[in-house]
C-alpha cells in the first residue's frame, strides 16, 4: 500500500500564471446587444405615440386602480377554487375506486381538452341552457328555483370558467407532486397508526409541496394575465377598464401600456412570494444548518436542562 | 402458557401468480428476539409486512397478541377490520425500515413526537420530553434539532427507532435495518438494538448479521423460497444446521 502524496509546506509550488482563452465571440455578441438595446429604448423615448404623458395620467386613475383589484380577486378566487378542487380531483385519480379515478380523469380531458375562452363563454350564457336551476331531491322535487341569469353575473361566469379550467391542471400538478412522494413515507407513517387522511396531510402532501410549489406559481402568474380573457364578456377588470377608456379618447397604445405595467408589477410582486413559499417547504432538503434552525436547536435544550 | 406475541400457521402471500410466502408456520413469545435469515426473495420481508397489515395474506392464519391481523372472526366468518381498527393494531407495533423512511420535512424531535401527538393525543409537552429520553437512549440527544439530511445513516435509523418506541409498542419488527448503512456505521444501530434486547422487547429481525444473530437472538428462523426450512437456537441453526440449502446459505454469508 502506498501512502498518499503529501507536499510539505515548503515544497508548495507557484500558482498557476497563463494566458486566459479570447472569447472575441462574446464581445462581438454583447456589442449587438448593446446596439439593439440602445435602438429599443431611443424609440420608446422618441416615439411620440408612447404618448407617455397619458400613460402617466391613467396609471393611477380611479377605473384603472377598480379594475386592478377586480383583476386580483379573480385571480385569487379563481386559483383558489383551482388549488382546492386540483387537490380534490388529484386524490380522486389515486383512488382504488376505479368510477372514482375515471371520473376525475374525464374531468380532466375535458377540462383541458377546451380552450378556456370557450368555457368562459359557456359559462356566461349558460342560463341559456339551464334557465332555472333546481335544489332538491335528486331526480325528485325541488325546494329552490333559483333564476340561473340572475345568479350567474359576468363576474360569476369568469370564476367558474377560469377556476374549474384551473383545477383540470392543477390536478395533474398536485398528482405528480404526490407521485414524487416515496411510497416508504406512507408505509412509515402507516406503520405509525396514522390514518390515511393523516398520512396525506401530515407526511405526503407538504413533501409533496416542493415539487407543487414551483408550477403552482406559475399557474398564478399565469392565470393574472388570463383574467384578462373576462374582458370578453364584460367584466370589468384591468383590460376592460382599459377597453373602457381608450373606446372613448381613442388613446389606444398609452392605455394598453397602463394595463401592461399593472400586470408586470403583479407578476413581479408574485414572483417574490413564490420565493418565499419554495423557501419554507425547502425545510429538510438541504445539510446547511440555518440561523432559524440554531434557534430552535437551543430552545430544544434549555427547558431540558431546567426541568432536571 | 402465556399467548405468543405473534402466531402463524400456514401463512400464504401471493403477489399476482407469484407465491412469496408458501405457508409459514412460527411462534413469537413475549420477550424472545426472532432473528429471520435467508436468501433475499426468501419473504422474509413480506412476511414482516403482513404482521403489521401493510400486506395482506391470501392463506392461513396470522395474529398478534391474540388477535387475529387485519380480520375479526365472528363465528365461522372473518370480517375485515375497518380502517381505523388496522390503524390502530398498527400502533402497538413497531417498525423499522432498511431505508429509514424518516419524514424528511421534520427535525429528529418532529419525527418522534409526530405520531404520539397526532395517533395517541399525547400532550405536546409530555410527548417532547418523553422524545428527548428516547433520543438520549438512542445517543443522539444533541441532534433533536437536526433534519434527517444532517444526519449520518446510522444516526437516521437510529433516530428511526427512537421514533418507533415513542409508540410504546409491545413488538418491535426490524426490516433489515443495517443493510443501508456504511460498514463502521453498523455497530452503533446494533448497539441500540441489542440494549432493546436486553430490556426485554419483544423483536422480529429481518438482518443479515449472522453474528447479531447469534449473540442477541432467541431463534433464528431460515427461511428460503417462501418457506421456513429450519428454526432453532442460533447456536444450533447456525453451528449445526440440519439442511443443506442453510449450510450452504451460511457458507457464503459466514
Amino acid at each position: 500500500m502506498s501512502s498518499p502524496e503529501v507536499t510539505s509546506p515548503a515544497g508548495r509550488p507557484d500558482d498557476i500564471v497563463a494566458v486566459p482563452v479570447r472569447h472575441p465571440g462574446r464581445w462581438v455578441a454583447a456589442g449587438v446587444v448593446v446596439v439593439i438595446g440602445a435602438a429599443i429604448i431611443r424609440s420608446i423615448v422618441t416615439n411620440p405615440h408612447f404618448e407617455w404623458g397619458i400613460v402617466g395620467e391613467y396609471l393611477f386613475a380611479t377605473p384603472i386602480l377598480e379594475g386592478l383589484v377586480v383583476t386580483l380577486e379573480l385571480t385569487v378566487i379563481a386559483m383558489v377554487i383551482g388549488v382546492l378542487f386540483g387537490v380534490v380531483l388529484a386524490v380522486m385519480r389515486r383512488s382504488s375506486n376505479p368510477l372514482v379515478s375515471r371520473s376525475s380523469w374525464l374531468y380532466i380531458w375535458f377540462f383541458r381538452g377546451t380552450p378556456v375562452l370557450v368555457q368562459l363563454l359557456f359559462w356566461y350564457n349558460i342560463a341559456a341552457l339551464y334557465p332555472k336551476l333546481g335544489i332538491g331531491i335528486p331526480f325528485g322535487p325541488a325546494f329552490v328555483h333559483p333564476d340561473v341569469n340572475s345568479l350567474i353575473t359576468a363576474f360569476r361566469a369568469a370564476v367558474l370558467a377560469l377556476g374549474l379550467n384551473e383545477a383540470a391542471y392543477m390536478a395533474e400538478i398536485v398528482r405528480a407532486g404526490m407521485i414524487s412522494v416515496d411510497e416508504g413515507q406512507t408505509h412509515a407513517a402507516q406503520s405509525l397508526g396514522m390514518s390515511r387522511l393523516q398520512t396525506m396531510q401530515r407526511i405526503v402532501l407538504p413533501q409533496a409541496m416542493r415539487v407543487i410549489i414551483p408550477p403552482t406559481g406559475n399557474e398564478t402568474i399565469s392565470m393574472l394575465k388570463t383574467t384578462s380573457l373576462a374582458s370578453t364578456i364584460a367584466v370589468a377588470e384591468l383590460l376592460y377598464s382599459a377597453q373602457l377608456i381608450y373606446s372613448r379618447t381613442y388613446k389606444v397604445i398609452p392605455l394598453l401600456i397602463v394595463a401592461s405595467i399593472w400586470y408586470i408589477v403583479c407578476t413581479s410582486i408574485l414572483y417574490v412570494g413564490q420565493y418565499y413559499l419554495e423557501r419554507h417547504y425547502g425545510r429538510g432538503s438541504s445539510r446547511e444548518v440555518k440561523a432559524r434552525q440554531w434557534l430552535k436547536m437551543e430552545n430544544l435544550s434549555a427547558p431540558h436542562d431546567s426541568g432536571l | 402458557m402465556s399467548v405468543p406475541m405473534v402466531s402463524a400457521e400456514g401463512v400464504h402471500k401471493r403477489f399476482g401468480r407469484l407465491e412469496v410466502l408458501r405457508g409459514i408456520t412460527l411462534n413469537v413469545d413475549p420477550g424472545e428476539v426472532m432473528c429471520l435469515l435467508g436468501p433475499s426473495g426468501s419473504g422474509k420481508s413480506t412476511f414482516l409486512r403482513c404482521i403489521n397489515h401493510l400486506e395482506k395474506i391470501n392463506a392461513g392464519r396470522l395474529m398478534v397478541d391474540g388477535d387475529l391481523v387485519g380480520y375479526r372472526q365472528q363465528g365461522d366468518r372473518l370480517h375485515e377490520l375497518r380502517e381505523s381498527e388496522v390503524a390502530r393494531k398498527r400502533a402497538e407495533i413497531g417498525m423499522v425500515f432498511q431505508h429509514f423512511n424518516l419524514f424528511p420535512h421534520m427535525t429528529a424531535m418532529d419525527n418522534v413526537t409526530c405520531a404520539p401527538i397526532r395517533v395517541k393525543g399525547i400532550a405536546r409537552e409530555t410527548a417532547r420530553a418523553r422524545a428527548t429520553e428516547l433520543l438520549g437512549q438512542v445517543g443522539l440527544a444533541d441532534k433533536a434539532g437536526s433534519y434527517p439530511v444532517q444526519l449520518s445513516g446510522g444516526q437516521q435509523q437510529r433516530v428511526a427507532i427512537a421514533r418507533a418506541l415513542a409508540m410504546d409498542p409491545k413488538l418491535m419488527l426490524f426490516d433489515e435495518p443495517t443493510s443501508a448503512l456504511d460498514p463502521e456505521l453498523v455497530g452503533d444501530v446494533l448497539q441500540v438494538m441489542k440494549q432493546l434486547a436486553a430490556d426485554g422487547m419483544t423483536m422480529v429481525v429481518v438482518t443479515h448479521e449472522i453474528g447479531f444473530a447469534r449473540e442477541v437472538a432467541d431463534t433464528v428462523v431460515f427461511m428460503d423460497d417462501g418457506v421456513v426450512v429450519e428454526s432453532g437456537p442460533p447456536a444450533q441453526v447456525l453451528g449445526q444446521p440440519r439442511h443443506e440449502r442453510t449450510r450452504a446459505f451460511l457458507s457464503k454469508v459466514l
